[in-house]
């Protein structure tokens, strides 16, 4: 039987200070030119914690705003904030940045956060009020450093900020003397990752109610890599992050493919579960402190907000089928195979349409299509388009091409089977994953029966090959457990009424007798 | 057209792809020089 998504969770982390300290743009920028006039300028074009809960992309990707409704707002999105918006919704949240330096202080197993006290003790009262940390031991939040000792390690270059406006309320220590992949920067970015992963598990419990016990199997599909110098990407993320959260009987790796490995890690949890290995398998994965602010430079010299303040999170809880949850379609799976080809209709064909031609389906028998949801507010600025609007003409352009619809029908295609990008450029969280939360809502409440998740690498970029990568697959509408109704004779049942009568028989003669 | 001519690609990864336009180059009897793919998010 197919196996079934039964929940989905989304996280983002307000960060305007890790991105002024540790966004690559930025940088690389101050290493450049530490008098640069965009860092000058950047401070000014950061937005409040409020601004970016009430932005109408991000109360989308939190499950508050439907994708149909965001489409409705006038544009620029950020002058047009959600009244009255919540940080919590009922996909997950968006969390302030001194929570996540909280957060950051709890996942550390090594002491390489340190937190200045007072600070730590503000968060750890906030924490002990969020509804995802409840029962959650807060301790490490106890364990506290001098302020002067922080800024000692800071200005040695050994240890790397942790920032609320001009006060420093901690550091990340390097985690070796020698060991460049042990740094206090790759470290930062890790234990930014496996934080903003820890969050979107606790989200996806509480949403969903799902036992961390009972997860089998974690497959994380982030874009670090942890390990030291001899093994520089050894892992593991997964079974750190099950740690944290208590998911005592489980396992799990990390499963890598560019932006790609969400939809890989989906078919890699549906194949577990679908082959009986696990009954109860997460996809998780946390954000990418490197691609924070990545189009600063185009936002502030075009006097925008810099939109690329926050991190992203999600979670995924592929089960056993319940004969209730969407099924995942295992025998619809696309994949841009090494000899496909890189032309946009050669990749569009073997993503989109070579899976459904295997089933005899129609692009438009796709209610909706997943493809990367980048927020065009973020992107058209820095010259990159509107890149989920171009997948979904390319999809559109392909049914052209194949008779399955009219050329004038393209942009009616995109609006119908399409939706607004609304996800942050955190790479691998934009492509695919945003849409499987609304998806399987929308199939639970009968609004669609089938939607296509879509997920696209840039392997170029590692310069190990000149190859690109994408993988997609189909939720549907579960059928149900059909009952098994008769089919005609029995045959064991036959011989065995035939056995009772010759016992009878035999035992009537013997009476006789 | 472009016969003779030497060629310098930047291809995008959401937009046609530098292997592809390449191709196109290439029988159009220009030379590559340099080709590249970004990716621009």
């Amino acid at each position: 039987m197919f196996p079934v998504i039964k929940g989905a969770a989304y996280t983002l982390f307000h960060c305007p200070n890790v991105l002024i300290d540790h966004g690559t743009t930025q940088t690389v920028e101050r290493d450049k030119n530490p008098a640069s006039e965009y860092l000058k300028k950047l401070p000014a074009h950061l937005r409040s914690f409020a601004d970016c809960v009430a932005y109408p992309p991000n109360q989308t990707y939190i499950g508050a705003l439907a994708a149909k409704e965001l489409d409705a707002i006038p544009k620029p999105w950020y002058q047009n904030g959600s009244q009255g918006a919540s940080r919590f919704a009922q996909y997950g949240e968006v969390m302030p940045e001194d929570e996540f330096y909280g957060v950051m202080k709890l996942v550390d197993s090594f002491d390489l956060v340190l937190l200045e006290a007072e600070f730590a003790s503000e968060v750890r009262k906030k924490l002990e009020q969020h509804p995802a940390f409840q029962g959650t031991d807060l301790s490490k939040l106890q364990k506290t450093s001098d302020r002067a000792a922080i800024k000692e390690l800071v200005d040695a270059h050994i240890a790397e900020p942790l920032r609320l406006g001009d006060q420093l309320v901690g550091c990340v220590r390097q985690a070796h003397e020698t060991d460049k992949a042990l740094t206090a920067h790759i470290i930062f970015e890790n234990l930014a990752a496996m934080a903003s992963a820890v969050v979107s598990m606790r989200q996806l419990f509480l949403q969903s109610g799902l036992d961390p016990k009972q997860v089998d199997y974690i497959v994380e599909c982030s874009e670090e890599a942890c390990g030291d110098m001899n093994q520089r990407g050894g892992g593991n993320f997964a079974k750190a992050i099950g740690e944290v959260v208590g998911c005592s009987n489980a396992t799990g790796s990390d499963t890598r493919g560019f932006c790609a490995a969400p939809a890989h890690a989906m078919v890699v949890a549906s194949s577990l579960v679908q082959s009986g290995v696990f009954k109860n398998v997460v996809v998780v994965a946390g954000g990418a402190v490197a691609k924070l602010g990545m189009n600063g430079r185009d936002h502030v010299n075009k006097n925008l907000p810099v939109l690329e303040d926050v991190l992203g999170g999600f979670a995924v809880w592929v089960a056993e089928n319940d004969g209730i949850n969407p099924i995942v379609r295992t025998d619809i799976v696309g994949r841009h195979t090494i000899g496909s080809g890189s032309s946009p209709q050669s990749v569009m064909q073997a993503i989109v349409t070579d899976p459904l031609d295997r089933k005899g389906l129609k692009i438009t028998d796709v209610d909706q299509y997943g493809v990367e949801m980048h927020n065009p507010e973020v992107t058209v600025p820095a010259g990159a388009g509107n890149v989920p609007e171009a997948n979904y003409k390319m999809i559109a352009a392909l049914g052209v091409k194949r008779g399955e619809l009219e050329r004038a029908g393209i942009m009616d295609f995109v609006a119908k089977h399409g939706m607004p990008g609304f996800a942050p450029t955190q790479g691998h969280v934009p492509s695919g994953v945003p849409v499987i939360g609304p998806a399987r809502d929308a199939i639970l409440a009968g609004k669609i029966k089938r939607a296509m998740i879509i997920g696209k690498g840039s392997l170029f970029l590692a310069r190990m090959t000149n190859l690109f990568d994408g993988v997609s697959f189909v939720m549907e509408t579960n059928p149900g457990f059909e009952v098994a109704k008769p089919t005609g004779i029995d045959e064991a049942e036959v011989r065995k009424l035939i056995a009772q009568a010759m016992r009878a028989m035999a035992t009537s003669l013997a009476e006789q007798e | 057209m472009l016969k003779g001519k030497k060629v310098i690609i930047l291809g995008d990864r959401d937009g046609v792809p530098g292997p592809a336009i390449e191709e196109c180059i290439k029988s159009a009897g220009g030379e590559v020089v340099f080709s590249v793919t970004e990716c621009f998010v």
